[in-house]
C-alpha cells in the first residue's frame, strides 16, 4: 500500500456536503434515494424496480459529468489504483454481487440509510466495513510476509 | 424536469466524490488500511454527506409528497437477515480488494483509466449474475 499525503479534512467534509446535497435534492424534488449501485442496476436494465429507468440514465451520466467539471477547474485528482485486471474484475464481481437485491452501497446505506438511522442500514455499513478493513489488514499482512 | 434534477443530483454528486478524493481508490484504501498509515478521510465525507442529507430526509417527513413526483419512495424494509449481512460482507470484501465502490468508479471513467471501465464492467456482471441466479432460483420454486 504506497502512502498518500493526508488531505485537509474540511475539504473532505465539503466534498461529504456536495454528496449529502445531492442526495437531498434528489430526495425532496423526485422522492428518491440516491443509491448509486440501485441507481446503476436500474439504468442498465440489470433491476426493474426503483429509479424510472431515463431518470436513472440522467444520474449515471451526470456523475462522470460532474466529476470531469469539478477535476478540470478546482481539483485534478491523483488517482492512484491498481493495474491488476484479475483484481478489478474480482473486486467489480463482489460488489456487483453484494450490492444487488435490497442491499445497497455506501451512498445508499452508508450515507442515506444512516442519514434515516435506518438499523437495517446501520447493519449493513457495519458489515461492509468490517469486511473492506479485513480485506485491507489481509492485504497488508500477505504484502508483508 | 425529473430528469434533469437526475442530472444534476448525479453531477453534483460526481463533483462532491472529485473534492473529497473519493474518486482515488489509494484514499478509500488509506482509510480502510487500519493497521497502516490509517487516514480518515472518508470519515469526514460519510460525515458531511450525512448531515444535508439527515435534514433533507428529516424536512421530506413535513412534506405529503415531494415537489416534482407524486410520492415519496423511501425503503420501508426494515429487516435485518443473513442475507443482508452476507451481502453488504461480500461488497465490503469487493471494496477493500480495489478501493472501488459503485460511485466512485463511475465517476472515475471521467478521468479516462482504464481501471475504473474494468470494475464497472465487471460489477454490472455481477448485477446480471445476481439477478440471472435469483430468477433461476424463483423458477425453481415455482415448478416446485
Amino acid at each position: 500500500m504506497s502512502p498518500i499525503d493526508p488531505m485537509d479534512p474540511f475539504v473532505a467534509l465539503g466534498g461529504g456536503l456536495m454528496i449529502g446535497v445531492a442526495a437531498g435534492v434528489l430526495l425532496i424534488f423526485s422522492g428518491r434515494i440516491a443509491g448509486i449501485s440501485g441507481i446503476v442496476a436500474r439504468a442498465t436494465g440489470t433491476s426493474s424496480g426503483g429509479m424510472p429507468m431515463g431518470q436513472a440514465m440522467a444520474f449515471v451520466i451526470g456523475m462522470p459529468i460532474g466529476a470531469f467539471l469539478v477535476g478540470s477547474r478546482v481539483r485534478s485528482p491523483e488517482i492512484v489504483v491498481t493495474n491488476s485486471v484479475p483484481l478489478l474484475i474480482a473486486a467489480g464481481l463482489l460488489v456487483g454481487v453484494g450490492t444487488r437485491m435490497g442491499n445497497g452501497c455506501t451512498s445508499g446505506h452508508g450515507v442515506c440509510g444512516m442519514a434515516r438511522l435506518s438499523p437495517r442500514s446501520l447493519v449493513a455499513t457495519g458489515s461492509f466495513m468490517f469486511t473492506g478493513f479485513a480485506i485491507v489488514a489481509a492485504t497488508r499482512f500477505l504484502a508483508a510476509g | 424536469m425529473r430528469i434533469l434534477i437526475a442530472l444534476m443530483a448525479g453531477a453534483f454528486f460526481g463533483g462532491g466524490l472529485v473534492v473529497s478524493d473519493m474518486v482515488n481508490p489509494a484514499r478509500v484504501l488509506a482509510f480502510l488500511d487500519v493497521f497502516g498509515d490509517w487516514d480518515p478521510a472518508l470519515a469526514f465525507v460519510m460525515g458531511g454527506a450525512i448531515i444535508p442529507s439527515a435534514i433533507a430526509y428529516w424536512f421530506s417527513k413535513k412534506l405529503t409528497r415531494p415537489l416534482i413526483e407524486e410520492k415519496f419512495f423511501v425503503p420501508q424494509n426494515r429487516t435485518i437477515d443473513g442475507r443482508l449481512i452476507i451481502r453488504a460482507l461480500i461488497f465490503g470484501a469487493g471494496w477493500g480488494l480495489a478501493g472501488y465502490c459503485p460511485g466512485p468508479a463511475i465517476a472515475g471513467i471521467a478521468f479516462a483509466d482504464w481501471q475504473p471501465i474494468v470494475f464497472v464492467a465487471a460489477m454490472l456482471a455481477g448485477m446480471w449474475l445476481f439477478r440471472l441466479s435469483s430468477e433461476l432460483v424463483q423458477s425453481q420454486r415455482s415448478v416446485a
